[in-house]
């Protein structure tokens, strides 16, 4: 079953938390992973890494570029989850 | 820049080791005559010939937040660990330029380790044949490679005037030290961050020194395992840590108040260009480099009354390295205090060279000279006065102390450190 955008929020957050420590409820929609979450371009690959396991989605290098907030990326996952 | 040939002091240091997770504890392990070295427990040890270690007495996991520490190899998070501490016993309160007392472009590290990154390498490529390429950490590179710790140290302290990673095997650590010299008497900088760390303590590292013959197997007494000197050695233990100090010229220690806890007279190199992983057997090598320190720094061997020696507990190296002592020091030798802390800490590796400088600074600085442990039959052939037991204490006055490093590949680094 897909999981819904909340769900996906979730999932980000408790994911950004494992690799940048930054708190689960700081993990928003509009917040840049770059800028404001730790995530530096290494970081980034786990981060997409994890969440193609955790919501069976895969997700190209080409495209990762594009994913600058969480919102980018749940919106992301949200169209191309299996 | 000019020569400039100024006196460089130590103002900090730091550890985490077999016997503790800082200075302190490491070096009241040592006057204890405490053994560091512990079982290797697991089923991935349980077929190597040798299934003992001196691991790291705090785990640096336990230290480090968990989003630093799994970005970093074992041994940078040591290397950090260990850098923190002599940074912050050297009464720097921030980074370089954040505390004013040091400017970025005055301030170098040097960072050295034996093997590098050699346990995030095994673990990526168990991690690729086991969960494929897309699994493979995208932080294995900076984790593997060997100026992993030393560019780490020196994103901490904000380290603008050169970071640098000498590697020459169990001298790394040491050459650091002596490079981080060389950095402030030629002025490129004031302040250097420097020392060694090792964390190679993984089956294939281990099988693979044990099949050159050159680890002790006394699984059933691991306490007793590292005996340097001892008749019944048969080779080395591995450790696992870091030791770093905080140099400074001596101007820019007393502009600012800095404690001062000793004076790095120089350093003495040389090479054996005998064999790749044999000690020459006469020493001659390590004479060389011996005399060279002798020479290049004016230091007199009537000054020289404790010695940290390499002595890692195998047959020939622990000889030869006293046969040189002798060839240089000659009479001298008979009121030199010769530890081998190896006999506790086991062998470091690259890291050896680190620690056993913070050792050594301590015993100047409290003038104590730590124990040898396990020398309970004493090899005929060890012609010097070995501290055995217990800590003893070094004389007054203005003293001399002396760290040997000696490295696979037949480098031979000898550092000296003098009372202010």
């Amino acid at each position: 079953m897909a999981a819904t955008q909340e769900e996906i929020v979730t999932g980000l957050a408790d994911i950004v938390n494992e690799i940048a420590g930054i708190p689960t409820e700081d993990v928003q929609l509009d917040k840049s992973f770059t800028d404001d979450l730790d995530v530096d371009s290494l970081s980034m690959v786990e981060v997409v890494v994890a969440a193609e396991e955790r919501f069976d989605v895969k997700i190209p290098d080409e495209d990762v570029k594009n994913l600058k907030t969480v919102g980018d990326a749940a919106d992301y996952i949200l169209k191309h989850q299996a | 820049m000019s020569p400039t040939n100024r006196t460089v002091v130590v103002t900090g240091i730091g550890a985490t080791t077999p016997l503790g997770g800082d200075a302190a504890s490491t070096w009241e392990g040592l006057l204890a005559g405490r053994s560091g070295v512990k079982p290797l427990e697991g089923e991935r040890f349980a077929e190597l010939p040798v299934r003992i270690a001196a691991l790291a007495a705090v785990d640096p996991g336990d230290v480090l937040p968990r989003p630093l520490a799994r970005k970093l190899d074992r041994s940078a998070q040591f290397a950090l660990i260990a850098a923190r501490e002599a940074w912050a016993d050297a009464g720097y309160t921030a980074k370089a330029g954040e505390d004013e007392k040091i400017q970025p472009n005055r301030l170098g590290a040097v960072i050295a380790s034996g093997i590098g990154g050699v346990t995030t390498l095994l673990d990526q490529y168990d991690v690729l044949k086991e969960k494929g390429v897309r699994r493979v950490s995208p932080h294995t590179v900076p984790m593997l490679m060997p100026n992993g710790p030393s560019a780490n140290v020196g994103l901490e302290v904000n380290a603008q005037a050169g970071v640098h990673t000498p590697v020459s095997a169990c001298a790394s650590g040491a050459e650091a030290i002596g490079y981080a010299v060389e950095m402030i008497r030629t002025g490129r900088a004031d302040v250097v961050v420097a020392g060694g760390t090792e964390a190679a303590i993984h089956p294939l590292p281990i099988a693979a020194f044990a099949n050159m013959m050159a680890m002790s197997k006394s699984n059933e007494e691991p306490e007793k395992a590292s005996r340097p000197y001892d008749t019944g050695r048969d080779g080395f233990v591995l450790g696992e840590g870091a030791g770093v100090v905080v140099l400074e010229s001596a101007e820019h220690a007393a502009a600012r108040g800095a404690r001062v806890y000793c004076e790095v007279v120089g350093q003495g190199l040389s090479a054996d260009a005998h064999h790749i992983a044999q000690p020459e057997p006469s020493g001659r090598g390590i004479a060389v480099a011996m005399q060279n320190l002798l020479d290049d720094t004016g230091l007199k061997p009537a000054e020289v009354v404790h010695l940290n020696a390499h002595a890692t507990s195998t047959p020939q190296g622990d000889i030869a390295e006293i046969k040189a002592l002798r060839k240089v020091l000659g009479d001298d030798l008979d009121h030199v205090a010769v530890s081998a802390t190896k006999s506790m800490t086991g062998h470091l590796l690259g890291g050896a060279g680190g620690i056993e400088t913070v050792a050594t600074v301590l015993a100047l600085h409290h003038r104590t000279a730590p124990p040898t442990i396990n020398v309970d039959d004493l090899d005929a052939d060890v012609d010097a006065d070995i501290v055995r037991d217990t800590p003893r204490a070094l004389p007054e006055g203005t003293i001399a102390a002396i760290n040997n490093s000696f490295g696979f590949g037949g480098h031979n680094v000898v550092l000296a450190f003098r009372t202010v």
